[in-house]
């Protein structure tokens, strides 16, 4: 459970990786806005940091993406759901699943 | 505190080539609080592992702990259980608590996963600054509560040397000059008095230069 | 006579003295010091040989004092902490005293990062101001550090260097009566360019009847270009050169700011000649030896002297 960008760690975003995401995006509330102060302020810092480690390790740096905008803008979380979407579409497969993959055909084959 | 740095990822993974089931052993002191090798970086740092190692179709098995201490006798017994089983252990305490593992764990590598770094502070949230060098002879009262021989880049007893620009260290502009800032200290103290007297040659025999040091208390010992 | 030194009997005589510098080279070609030597020659009472001064290797300043010594100059071993500990200083100042070198600079030395070595390990075990006292011990008392009696006394005439242009300013004369409290019988300082300040220094420096216990020698060095002095006023640490010295030179056309430069530094001494308190100057002439004779000359300050 996580209540707001502010909560979150790198470690879980990685954990999403390793569970068999292709992306993560991290959609938090507009800068300047947050309830905490700066808890999307850190939250832009952390995903920096898991797009580094991600850029290091093969995985792609690009697979991680930080959004901000507000509780009422409904068209516009879409819009930018899907843009992260068709983002990751474009990308394929993140190495980790392309190599658990080709591990399952092995078996059924 | 100690403080360090993190190793390069690739520096990491080269070292555990061999290795198919490892311990990612952190610590709850120093290396917590200038976030290089606590809980939290346990779990980055194994996660990081994992998935650069199952990119490459090779697997790593790992056991995130995070003990109390690694300098402490007491706290590494919580390690036995896996250190034993596993194929060796990671640790990202500082180069203390690393040597302290193995020589706990005698038939485990072990490895460093952080480069140690200083006796330093936090000066502000991700800056940490060296304070200290253990010398084993503080002089902190003569020099205004600032050590010449740890912020002096020449560990000068009389300086400042004529490489003092503005309050600026020669060797960087990121750098003050140490006999700056005791000299303003001693200002404020009213205490200038205690520069422009000669100070012996410094024994360094309690430093690193006499060997390897201990420290025995016998009020302390059992 | 603390040394018998030829530079300490100029000065103890009352002349105005002088010295120069040679860098010694990057290789262990012994011509290119002996070329350096003879532009060197006749005009100084004793010649400045660095020791891998801004932290790039060259000969050693032993050996270069040596050579200087054959071609028939006094030599002025400088000697830096640098890179030698307890250990090895008062080795080599027990063998330069052997060889007959009787004029040593005791100073701190450049950080290594300066250098083509910035990952070398530094020493610094004692300051320059203890080397100071560490020599004069054994020069005075005969003994090392130690305690242990020495087999015949280093016998140096003991220079130290001062910069007065440095900060914080207000501890630059405490920190020469340091270095004079420590057994300094003579200085050399860094190259004046803002004569105002040297001025004030001089007088804060009487004021503690520091010329009294030692000669001060005033450092100069001859500016080669416009672009030199800005080069030296942007990047050497501790270096004061005023605006008004660098329009001087750079109102020059290109080909003659040489000689301005020169000019310069002829007026600069005789201006320092007047100031009380100075014993002598020191005539860095980086790279620049060849110009040593005609520097010294126009300044009035040939032939020099010779004390029994």
């Amino acid at each position: 459970m996580l209540p707001c960008t502010g909560r979150i760690e790198e470690a879980i975003i990685l954990q999403a990786f390793e569970g068999g995401a292709d992306g993560v995006m991290v959609v938090g509330c507009l800068e300047g806005d947050c309830h905490y102060l700066s808890g999307n302020i850190r939250a832009r810092a952390r995903v920096q940091r898991v797009s580094d480690i991600l850029e290091s390790i093969g995985i792609g740096g690009d697979r991680v993406r930080m959004y901000n905008l507000s509780a009422g803008e409904g068209a516009k979380f879409a819009a930018y759901a899907n843009e992260f979407s068709e983002h990751i579409d474009q990308l394929g497969p993140s190495i980790i699943n392309q190599v658990r993959n080709t591990k399952a055909e092995q078996v059924t084959a | 505190m100690i403080t360090g740095t993190p190793k390069p990822i690739d520096e990491i993974l080269a070292m555990l080539e061999p290795y198919k089931r490892i311990v990612v052993a952190g610590c709850f002191g120093c290396v917590t609080v200038c976030r290089v090798g606590g809980e939290k970086e346990v779990q980055v740092l194994s996660s990081s592992l994992r998935l650069a190692r199952e990119a490459k179709d090779n697997k790593l098995e790992i056991k995130e702990v995070c003990l109390e201490r690694q300098c402490d006798p007491e706290y590494l017994e919580a390690l036995r259980p896996y250190a034993e089983d596993y194929d060796a252990v990671l640790s990202i305490a500082c180069g203390a608590g690393i040597q302290f593992v193995a020589e706990k764990f005698q038939k485990t590598p072990v490895l460093p996963g952080i480069n140690t770094g200083f006796l330093g502070v936090t000066e502000r949230q991700g800056e940490w600054a060296e304070r200290c060098q253990g010398c084993g002879d503080c002089v902190l009262h003569l020099t205004g509560g600032i050590c010449p021989v740890s912020r002096c880049a020449k560990s000068l007893f009389h300086g400042p040397c004529g490489g003092s620009a503005k309050g600026i260290c020669e060797v960087s502009p990121d750098v003050a000059c140490g006999w700056q800032l005791i000299i303003d200290r001693l200002k404020a103290l009213n205490q200038l008095e205690n520069y422009g007297k000669l100070i012996p040659y410094k024994g360094w025999s309690t430093s690193r230069d006499g060997g390897p040091r201990r420290i025995i208390r016998e009020d302390m010992t059992l | 006579m603390k040394a018998g030194s030829n530079l300490e009997k100029v000065l103890a005589a009352g002349h105005f003295a002088v010295t120069a510098e040679c860098g010694p080279p990057r290789g262990a070609d012994a011509e290119i010091v002996r070329k350096k030597a003879a532009f060197v020659k006749g005009n100084v009472d004793a010649c400045n040989v660095t020791d891998n001064q801004t932290s790039v290797v060259r000969m050693s300043s032993l050996a270069g004092c040596l050579l200087v010594k054959e071609c028939g100059t006094e030599p002025l071993i400088q000697m830096v902490v640098r890179d030698r500990n307890r250990i090895a200083l008062q080795s080599d100042l027990l063998g330069a005293s052997a060889m007959g070198v009787k004029n040593l600079l005791c100073l701190s030395g450049d950080h290594q990062k300066f250098g083509e070595d910035p990952q070398a390990k530094n020493v610094f075990d004692i300051d320059s101001i203890q080397l100071i006292h560490m020599v004069k011990t054994m020069r005075d008392e005969g003994i090392f550090p130690s305690g242990k009696k020495l087999e015949g006394e280093p016998k140096f005439y003991i220079g130290c260097a001062v910069n007065p242009f440095a900060d914080p300013y207000e501890i630059r004369v405490p920190r020469f009566k340091l270095k004079v409290d420590a057994g300094a019988d003579f200085v050399q300082t860094q190259c004046i360019y803002n004569m105002a300040k040297f001025k004030q220094y001089m007088e804060d420096a009487k004021k503690m009847g520091l010329h009294d216990r030692v000669k001060i020698l005033a450092g100069v060095t001859p500016l080669k270009s416009a672009g030199m002095a800005k080069f030296m006023k942007k990047f050497v640490a501790g270096m004061d050169i005023p605006d008004d010295v660098i329009k001087r030179i750079a109102d020059e056309p290109k080909e003659k700011q040489a000689a301005k430069g020169i000019e310069m530094c002829v007026e600069q001494i005789q201006e320092l000649k007047e100031i009380e308190g100075v014993a002598g100057v020191h005539v860095m002439a980086i790279e620049w030896e060849e110009k040593l004779g005609k520097i010294v000359g126009d300044a009035g300050l040939l032939p020099r002297p010779h004390v029994d």
